[in-house]
């Protein structure tokens, strides 16, 4: 501490260039943190509120496309029923549309096709909760949107008309689309393409994408039996979230992105300070000639490595957050989420400190003799 | 060290030798097969406390080896080596590093001062190497005053001058009240005047502190103030007339 502060003052313009450095891929990782959150927000809130704990899609259905793709036969559901360890099991439609409000307002939804009486039909935080065949229940960011309660949204081509009537309690997003809570039979009807006055199909009436399951609370089904039984193929809840449009393809990407700043950090950190040990190659011998011993060195200088990264980073998450608050409220998927930003800050900061140690380690090989004159 | 302390200046030329400096049989060669140097060769030293002695020879001739075996810097191949009675050859360079630190002071040409420190840090510098019951020694700012340095205390390195440099390297190496001071051509970046002061300083520490102390040399001129001197050639060491 006693030489590690007095450095940081004395070479403060060398620290800064480098604390700058620091600062800046902190403020990116603030920005992907929120980016990230926001974008599994946007892109699978609607599923992360559903009470349940796996989907039955149809079998050998593509896991990254089985929302749109799985078609099962409703039968299916009373054999999940039965199943050991299933408290509850219910139909689930979904698809996505583009419509136009009585108002003239464009408006895309996702229409998650439910039960009107099963426990998968949304609480409302205003108006009613489903039960008209022609009443949704839409998510808040659509009433952000421009939607209101009351409005009539008429379905593109088909010309099925949908009146709004009540709101869900929070965020309920689908591959950045808002959802849209719709009567099954209605569902049924949208999805097999049936106009507005025309009859159902009844093959249509039979069809569903999948069966929504909720495990006994403390017990787990066994999905393998399940599946045997009703000739389905299961996805837990999480899995289920590598379905939803773009959702995988984002998230590696920014989890890429994130590998790399880390990896940048070490990397920065472990040079800088491996051209600040050569520097102070002299310096250290004549430390080491005066009593100093390796420990008090290492010490020294790895304090003044976790002092500079911890002001950094500091600084850096400070100015993230502020740019991020601006950010957040608008267009862009961007959700500020204390937990994973403190979990960046520690990355950065154990992985600043390991590029530094192994740029610091080096201290201990220099000879004290060399403080000696004559070598110099 | 309660003996040193109580030792007053008339006393110490006959204090006994083993509270100095004492080096029996050194051998010290460095590299190996046909490139080994003999630095230090079957070498003989006793300074006693309050001794001055100079270390005079050509380039190579193994001084700087003689200050680095005598101050555990380095271990010699062969022979032995105490300060103040402690044997500074044990192999573990932990304990050599602690003896370097309670018993042994350096002086370095040109000082060797850290850059980022003001001179009075520089001499607190020392007392922080160790834990902290280690910190008692010397008050820092009546040791600047000592050596002419009162009202510098909180200058850096790079806004003294080499002479005062070199007064700063050597408060700082008298800080932990050390039993042997050990100098390596502390005059080499000074002019005549400055030498004459830089060395007239150090006999008045030995003798004041009874502090047994080795200064390598180049400098013929300053020898007049030294109690003894040797000459090294070859890595052998020889008194001289
Ligand atoms: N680390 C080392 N490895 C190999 N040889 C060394 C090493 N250090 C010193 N030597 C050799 O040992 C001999 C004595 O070196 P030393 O530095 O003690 O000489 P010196 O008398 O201090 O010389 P100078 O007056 O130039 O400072 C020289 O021949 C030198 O080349
Ligand atoms: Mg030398």
């Amino acid at each position: 501490m006693f030489l590690a502060i007095r450095e940081l003052g004395f070479a403060r313009l060398r620290f800064a260039l480098m604390g700058a450095v620091i600062v800046l891929i902190s403020v990116l990782m603030v920005m992907l943190s929120g980016l990230s959150v926001g974008l599994v927000r946007d892109g699978v809130s609607g599923l992360q509120n559903l009470p349940i704990t796996s989907f039955a899609f149809a079998h050998g259905v593509q896991h990254d496309s089985a929302f749109s793709r799985s078609v099962v036969d409703a039968s299916t559901v009373d054999t999940w029923r039965e199943q050991p360890g299933v408290a509850e099991a219910t139909p689930f439609g979904n698809t996505l549309i583009n419509g136009r409000t009585d108002r003239g307002t464009e408006v895309d939804l996702a229409l998650f096709g439910v039960e009107t009486d099963s426990f998968l039909s949304p609480a409302v935080s205003e108006g009613d909760r489903l039960g008209p065949a022609d009443g949704i229940v839409v998510s808040p960011t659509a009433i952000d949107a421009g939607l209101r309660v009351g409005d009539t949204v008429t379905v593109d081509r088909l010309g099925t008309k949908l009146r709004v009537v009540g709101v869900t309690e929070q965020q309920d997003t689908f591959g950045h689309v808002d959802v849209a809570y719709v009567p099954l039979a209605t569902w049924q009807a949208v999805k097999s393409g049936t106009p507005a006055g025309t009859q159902v199909s009844a093959q249509a009436t039979q069809e569903i994408t999948a069966v929504a399951v909720r495990a006994a609370d403390g017990d787990s089904v066994d999905l393998a039996a399940g599946d045997k039984a009703a000739g389905t193929e299961s996805l837990t809840l999480e899995e289920s979230y590598g379905a939803s449009p773009g959702y995988t393809a984002e998230t590696t990407t920014l989890q890429l992105i994130q590998g790399f700043l880390y990896a940048i950090s070490a990397l920065v950190a472990g040079a800088f300070f491996a051209v600040w040990a050569i520097q102070r190659k002299q310096e250290v011998a004549v430390l080491r000639a005066l009593g100093a011993s390796t420990g008090w060195v290492l010490r020294d200088a790895l304090t003044q490595a976790l002092i500079l990264l911890a002001l950094a980073i500091a600084v850096g998450m400070g100015i993230g957050l502020g740019l991020g608050a601006l950010i957040s409220g608008g267009n862009v998927p961007f959700a500020l989420h204390p937990q994973s930003i403190a979990a960046a800050a520690a990355g950065l900061l154990v992985l600043g400190l390991v590029g530094a140690a192994a740029a610091v380690v080096r201290l201990t090989s220099i000879d004290p003799a060399t403080a000696l004159g004559g070598n110099r | 060290m309660s003996s040193r302390t109580t030792a007053s200046p008339s006393t110490t030329g006959t204090a006994p030798a083993d509270l100095g400096l004492v080096m029996r049989g050194v051998h010290l060669r460095h590299g190996d097969g046909a490139e080994t140097v003999h630095a230090l060769d079957n070498v003989d030293l006793t300074v006693a406390p309050g001794e001055l002695a100079a270390i005079v020879g050509p380039s190579g001739a193994g001084k700087s080896s003689l200050l680095a075996v005598a101050g555990g810097l380095a271990r010699p191949d062969q022979g032995a080596v105490t300060v103040a009675g402690h044997d500074m050859t044990v192999s573990s360079r932990r304990a050599r590093t602690e003896l370097r630190r309670r018993h042994v002071g350096f002086v370095f040409q040109s000082g060797n001062l850290l850059p980022a420190l003001t001179a009075a840090d520089q001499l607190r510098l020392p007392l922080r190497l160790g834990g902290r019951r280690d910190r008692a020694g010397r008050d820092p700012l009546e040791m600047l005053g000592h050596v002419g340095l009162a009202g510098k205390a909180d200058r850096r390195p790079h806004q003294l001058s080499g002479g005062e440099r070199q007064r700063v390297g050597i408060a700082r190496a008298l800080m932990t009240q050390p039993s042997v001071l050990l100098v390596d051509e502390p005059t080499a970046a000074l002019d005549r005047a400055r030498s004459h002061d830089i060395v007239q300083l150090l006999a008045q520490e030995a003798r004041e502190r009874s502090v047994a102390v080795v200064m390598v040399t180049h400098d013929h001129d300053v020898l007049q103030y030294c109690d003894t001197v040797y000459e090294m050639i070859d890595g052998k060491l020889a008194t001289s007339s």
